[in-house]
């Protein structure tokens, strides 16, 4: 049994990067006090939609934005309903994945194995070469490359942008920022959007890069993880960045593990990403006073203005 | 310009009719999605909500499988409505189901040959204990270690399903199937079947015990003091606390019920209609359980009429998918459509409607 430690650390960062961009939306989201439990459905619209447009266009870049488009079409519904209509959050975010994964199945009857064109990747294949250093930071999809710089970008932004002020500030208390003259509704209802797309890119790198097909069903619980990797990372998107590669590492681990047929149970290996987050989800919030503190204070709390 | 008011308190005369509302939206929606798809809506919407019951060379098969499939639907949602009403969401009922239909599997075929009628009641407490348990994962940590519940329990629906496809394909397996995944037929099997209790009606040991959650749930809410509990503790956490609800047991207490039925659900599904424990021998119901809840209103006798109308819909479904090729998949994006509706109209009962003028704050 060997397992060799590059492609473990490259498909580490392959498999993290749907979870990881998804995870990051859903920070922003939240952070601007919405929960929206519907990632996974819109990850799963994400899929589905890059995978059709990849199969009858041949352009991925075409497939990535028809994926964010679709999965933000989605979550407008989402916004809609939970922005003007005041209804409950968890309910409509179960409904939307609800929604979603029926809706993504539908699209998607009678694509599953459909050709779909090779996505190049963004540096040229001589550096890629270079041993160790090539594969592991030179090797990647674009959209990987993406989804790391965006921890950094939405980092910089919540922190150090007024647009990040705005945003904690709906966050934490709707009605301070609507007294201060914030449109809480517009803003809610844009973080709602660019969560959607984040989830649909993530989707969309799932069926188009790494798994290269449609499969129903196929983001198998990728939307919760991201999730749980919110609350895990104490909304912090470099934490989310450390928390996504955990569960990658994981996974990548757990197929190898599976494939060197050690005395391990398959079963124990297929539930362990799912096992490990719950455990990680555990430590991190028995702290009560630390995740109460982090959590933005509004956070699925209906905003109606009175007066 | 249209100004929301918010009520008092919510309409009840809204409240009860905004799911007929929306079921006729529901309609009206899916009825453009079966355009798009190339279909006649009409005769779609009839196959769906008509054919099951009245359709002369189908209904004699498909009546009876309203109550095959509002069983389980009933009995889940009437557990997962307890926690929803408290603001405790389970959302992994499927796992339960998945893990109680195991437990009273196993504890079924652990006897075999035995045709012992001491089996089957053996098997429905196992399959309740399995739910139980499973469902304590969530409710522990969440009392113990502050862990979001609604994460967890969906997480372990995955690791249930691992937990299922390891039994159908090791240590469940039939012993005599020429190594083909499946456990031994429960169903055909005396001792450890489910049978119909009437012919012809569909009607078996789960559906019975769907109607005595019903009437169970119905007078906790009405008449128990853990019923007020519960409502108390989803309107005015903070006021419930001051009243001496303590917060941790009915966690536990709502988590334990829901794992309970949906294990039984499970049990009962196994032992009857799908026959043995297959791979995938679930079919979602422990989703499409909330949605029956939340149509149902988190109310008993809501819940029975909406365990009702959405198994029409999947057997009206299935109809559609043999006589008109619809996809499978169709009547789930259907379901779900009526989720959205039936939330989106909430604010009917919530909130009144005011015309007022522009720009007047």
């Amino acid at each position: 049994m060997i397992i060799d430690p590059v492609t473990l650390i490259v498909a580490l960062v392959t498999i993290s990067t749907p979870v990881l961009l998804a995870a990051l939306g859903e920070l922003v989201v939240e952070k601007a006090g919405v929960l929206n439990l519907g990632v996974e459905g819109m990850m799963i619209m994400g899929a589905v939609c890059g995978f059709i447009v990849a199969n009858l266009t041949g352009s991925p870049t075409l497939a990535f934005l028809a994926g964010m488009a679709g999965a933000a079409a989605l979550s407008a519904i989402f916004a809609v309903l939970t922005q003007f209509l005041m209804s409950n959050q968890v309910a409509t975010g179960l409904a939307l994945t609800l929604f979603g994964l029926g809706l993504a199945a539908l699209l998607g009857v009678g694509y599953e194995g459909q050709p779909i064109p090779d996505v190049a990747k963004p540096l040229p294949e001589m550096l890629r070469t270079i041993p160790v250093i090539g594969p592991i930071f030179l090797g990647h999809d674009l959209v990987t490359y993406i989804a790391i710089f965006a921890v950094f970008a939405i980092w910089y932004v919540l922190k150090h942008t007024r647009l990040g002020l705005i945003i904690r500030a709906v966050g934490e208390s709707h009605d301070a920022a609507h007294a201060l003259g914030y449109k809480v509704i517009r803003i809610r209802f844009a973080a709602i959007l660019f969560g959607g797309a984040m989830a649909g890119l993530g989707g969309a790198f799932l069926s188009v890069v790494y798994v290269e097909n449609w499969v129903q069903g196929m983001t198998a619980g990728a939307g919760w993880i991201a999730l749980a990797l919110v609350v895990f990372a104490a909304w912090k998107p470099g934490r989310v960045l450390f928390g996504a590669w955990l569960f990658g590492g994981i996974a990548a681990l757990q197929l190898r593990l599976q494939a060197a047929e050690i005395g391990v149970p398959v079963a124990l290996l297929d539930a362990s990403p799912y096992l490990v987050t719950i455990i990680v989800l555990v430590i991190m919030s028995s702290d009560r006073a630390r995740t109460a503190l982090n959590a933005p204070a509004a956070l699925g709390k209906t905003f109606h203005a009175t007066g | 310009m249209i100004r929301l008011e918010k009520r008092p308190t919510p309409s009840r005369i809204w409240a009860l009719s905004t799911p007929i509302i929306a079921v006729v939206l529901t309609m009206i929606a899916g009825g453009a999605m079966f355009a798009a798809l190339g279909q006649d809506p009409f005769e779609t919407i009839r196959i769906i909500f008509w054919d099951p019951l009245f359709h002369e060379r189908f209904a004699s098969f498909s009546r009876p499988q309203l109550l095959v499939k509002a069983g389980p639907l009933i009995l889940i949602a009437i557990g997962l409505s307890l926690g929803f009403r408290a603001g405790i969401w389970n959302i992994g009922a499927e796992g339960q189901y998945i893990v109680g239909a195991i437990a009273g599997a196993a504890f079924g075929l652990a006897f075999y040959p035995s045709e012992s009628p001491l089996i089957f009641p053996g098997m429905v407490i196992a399959g309740l204990i399995g739910g139980t348990l499973w469902a304590m994962i969530p409710a522990l940590l969440k009392v113990f270690a502050n862990t979001n519940e609604i994460l967890v329990s969906l997480l372990l629906v995955y690791v249930a399903e691992a937990m299922l496809a390891s039994a159908a394909t090791g240590w469940l397996r039939n012993p005599d199937g020429q190594g083909f995944p499946g456990s031994r037929n429960l169903a055909r099997h005396a001792g450890t079947d489910n049978p119909e209790l009437f012919a012809g009606t569909g009607m078996h040991w789960g559906v019975l015990a769907a109607f005595v959650a019903v009437i169970a749930a119905y007078v906790l809410f009405q008449r128990h003091v853990l019923g007020y509990q519960i409502k108390l503790a989803g309107q005015a956490p903070r006021a419930a606390r001051f009243s001496g609800v303590n917060p941790g047991r009915l966690i536990i207490l709502c988590l334990g019920v829901s794992g309970a039925l949906a294990g039984a659900a499970g049990l009962f599904e196994v032992s009857g209609p799908a026959g043995q424990i297959t791979i995938d021998f679930n079919s979602g119901y422990g989703f499409t359980a909330i949605i029956v809840a939340f149509l149902g209103r988190l109310n008993p006798i809501g819940i029975l009429f909406a365990g009702l109308l959405m198994a029409l819909t999947y057997i009206g479904g299935e109809l559609a998918q043999l006589l008109l090729q619809v996809p499978a998949p169709a009547i789930q994006a259907f379901q779900g459509m009526l989720l959205f509706f039936l939330l989106a109209l909430d604010v009917l009962s919530n909130y009144r409607l005011r015309w007022a003028k522009e720009g007047v704050a």
